[in-house]
């Protein structure tokens, strides 16, 4: 047997040396793999063992929707308005309401579940290597499950209510994909900040509350409209959320209802929101990026 | 005995074949951590304090390691407690970044820790292919091994069972089987083997023997020496991040020893924490099976064979030796002396050794033992020379226990009685 010493290891040879833990990867396959399998497995567990599970899931926003929907129609006299307005039957609301809380229940899941998730896998991140980003996205993964189940149950409610099958509807993935990356940026964001800041979950949960009232999801944007300035109104609906569920309105539900680019001003108005997702999509990920490889060790 | 020097970068000699690369090359590579005394939590404290600046600690846990693991080498690193052992695997894991450079070559395991990412409310056949997905398979493999892995294990009556309810050591043999499923070129492996009883710990050690044939290149965490010295080709101590020595198992299971329990294999005459006058030294302690190999897990039913060398320093007249086996309570279970057979040992004169043998039929339950050996002058046995303790432990291994202390061979027969016999016997 031949003999080498550290020294004449032609280093030069070996290529490159590997570099430490990292959000990314190049295995694109296992990274996928284990997002799904992480985000299925949260899911299996949530409905095991009981057949109601999935009926449970629902519960949370069925219930919000009862509420809202009791509380604003007979007390409140929301929801008239809109319908008033195009001259078509007030009872679409419950439809649009009900779709609007099933996307925010999504983008709620999906964010404030991002928050904890770096530290509530610490004995992963701490023992296996694996590209950090997977636990983030596998949370938005899991709130998509769950967007799916509970779109079903709008169509079957909207179909119930009168809402006939449109061609908008081809709209929906994209509605939804927007919503999805804007809130994957944020779960990228929050979850490295987390690490650092505690209080970052606190502060997420009453600002996602905020959202809850600045976003038409209660109130249909053209009720809305009637009691802001402009500039007001612009700041309301710049909000990507905001644009998501005024579209949604209009292309799934309630065909007169106004498109989100007429409240923004055109089509070119579009693009604010676009920009905010995009923006926030960026941050989050360079953010994510950047504290990945110290994550570990600053568990 | 020939000691090179402890630095990382002499001229140690690595085996190797010309043509092959070394599958883990390490050089230069510093691992410090920058701890906050005062850490700031939350937004808040930041927001409070805005200028105050974190002071930290720096802790230095490698400090210029540098060496590599040629393909196929079973490479042991050992170390006690904080010196940087884990840190370092976990670096070659490409969990922690590290100053310095690190190449890998082929599909690298990592067992850290047995059962990461086990979700107690889940059955087996879940938690095994989500851990085997984590640990680097497709879905599709995953679940191919399911059976394999679950036989291996020797859980198979337990497959349905939710893993909180599973008792710790199925949990842990559940958890070795899935790592070991996984195809990798290089595995690095910590303190694993720590683990599971005797008879499981024996079906570990035939797999790292099978991973050995089959070539793959094994990092080994440990500080179990006779662990090291029994499968790693080649081994490096590390104390407090520096790299000590690099090189045999045993040398480095000797240095490991001196700086663990202050032992000097070469000076001990100069060592007065041990017990005893020191006019001899028990330098080893081991035991043979009954081939008359070194064994550290011995199955039962051999006749097998306890032994000390002793070192005389001075002359000594008729020493004896006793040894008493203590199993894991600390209870003695085997006690014997040579002065029962021998009273007359002889004279030993200074530089002279002399081995000590206790030879007995292995009826000692499964588990772990550690022999003390007392070396005394003839007569009291309160004169002590020395004793030779926690220095080292073996394990019997047995296809089923029966429950006792040791087990005896037993003859066990059955016979009808008549009533009246019987009535004679109860009267």
């Amino acid at each position: 047997m031949s003999a080498t010493t550290v020294e004449t290891i032609p280093y030069e040879k070996l290529g490159r040396p590997i570099r430490g833990p990292e959000a990314l990867t190049d295995d694109w396959r296992r990274f996928w793999h284990l997002t799904f399998n992480i985000a299925r497995t949260e899911w299996k567990l949530k409905f095991y063992g009981s057949v109601l599970g999935y009926f449970w899931q629902l519960l949370r926003p069925l219930l919000m929707f009862t509420v809202l929907y009791v509380f604003f129609t007979k007390v409140g006299h929301f929801g008239t308005g809109a319908a008033a307005a195009v001259g078509g039957p007030e009872h679409f609301y419950p439809a649009m309401l009900l779709g609007s809380i099933v996307l925010f229940t999504f983008f709620a899941e999906a964010t404030s579940g991002a928050v904890r998730s770096v530290i509530d896998n610490e004995a992963l991140v701490r023992k296996i290597q694996f590209p950090r980003m997977v636990i983030p996205l596998s949370t938005v993964l899991l709130a998509m499950f769950n967007l799916a189940l509970n779109l079903i149950v709008v169509f079957i409610f909207a179909f119930a209510d009168g809402v006939r099958p449109m061609l908008s509807w081809l709209e929906l993935p994209v509605l939804i994909g927007m919503l999805a990356v804007f809130a994957t940026g944020l779960a990228m964001l929050l979850s490295a900040l987390y690490v650092y800041f505690r209080d970052v979950s606190p502060i997420w949960e009453v600002i996602t509350q905020i959202l809850f009232y600045a976003s038409p999801v209660i109130i249909p944007f053209d009720e809305v409209q009637q009691k802001l300035g402009p500039t007001l109104q612009h700041i309301y609906m710049v909000s990507p959320l905001a644009t998501v569920f005024e579209q949604f309105r209009h292309a799934v539900i309630y065909h007169a209802a106004p498109r989100a680019s007429a409240a923004l001003g055109g089509n070119l108005g579009l693009l604010e929101p676009i920009a905010i997702v995009l923006v926030t999509f960026a941050v989050g990920f360079v953010v994510f990026n950047r504290t990945a490889p110290y994550v570990a060790e600053n568990l | 005995m020939p000691r090179p020097a402890p630095d990382g970068t002499g001229s140690l000699a690595i085996p190797a074949d010309t043509e092959g690369l070394p599958a883990i090359v390490v050089r230069g590579v510093s691992k410090t951590f920058r701890v906050p005394q005062e850490r700031k939590h939350t937004l808040k404290e930041r927001a409070l304090h805005p200028r105050s600046r974190t002071r930290h600690q720096v802790f230095e846990t490698l400090s210029d390691i540098t060496f590599a693991v040629q393909e196929g080498e079973f490479f042991g690193v050992a170390g006690r407690n904080g010196s940087g052992k884990s840190t370092l695997l976990k670096c070659i894991a490409g969990i922690y970044g590290a100053d310095g450079e690190i190449w890998r070559r082929g599909r690298v395991s990592t067992f850290i820790e047995l059962g990461v990412g086990f979700n107690p409310d889940l059955a087996a056949r879940d938690n095994v292919v989500l851990n085997g997905i984590m640990l680097g398979l497709s879905p599709r493999e995953a679940r191919k091994r399911y059976e394999s892995v679950i036989e291996f294990a020797e859980l198979k009556e337990f497959e349905e069972l939710k893993l909180k309810n599973y008792s710790s050591g199925m949990y842990v043999r559940l958890a070795f089987s899935v790592a070991i499923q996984v195809d990798a070129d290089i595995l690095l492996i910590d303190e694993v083997l720590a683990v599971g009883d005797a008879a499981f710990q024996q079906k570990c050690f035939d797999v790292f023997r099978d991973l050995q044939d089959q070539g793959k290149t094994i990092v080994f965490v440990t500080h179990q020496m006779p662990e090291l010295q029994r499968f790693c080709h080649r081994a490096m101590l590390l104390e407090r991040g520096h790299m000590v020595h690099i090189g045999d198992p045993k040398e480095v299971a000797d240095r490991y020893l001196e700086l663990n329990f202050g032992r000097d294999p070469e000076a001990l005459g100069a060592d007065g924490a041990r017990g005893g006058d020191g006019d001899a030294r028990v330098l080893d302690v081991w035991v043979e099976d009954e081939k008359g190999e070194r064994q550290v897990a011995i199955p039962q039913g051999q006749r097998i064979a306890l032994r000390a060398l002793v070192h005389f320093m001075v002359d000594v007249e008729d020493p004896q030796a006793s040894v008493q086996v203590h199993n894991a309570e600390h209870k003695p279970v085997l006690v014997a002396a040579s002065w029962r057979q021998h009273d007359h040992s002889g004279r030993f004169r200074a530089g002279e050794h002399a081995k000590f043998s206790f030879a007995f039929d292995n009826v000692l339950a499964p588990g772990r033992y550690s022999p003390v050996v007392d070396l005394a002058h003839r007569g009291a046995g309160l004169d002590v020379i020395d004793r030779y303790e926690h220095g080292f432990s073996f394990v019997v291994t047995a296809t089923d226990a029966q429950g006792g202390l040791v087990d005896l061979p037993t003859e066990v027969t059955i016979e009808r009685v008549d009533a009246g016999v019987a009535a004679e016997i109860t009267a």
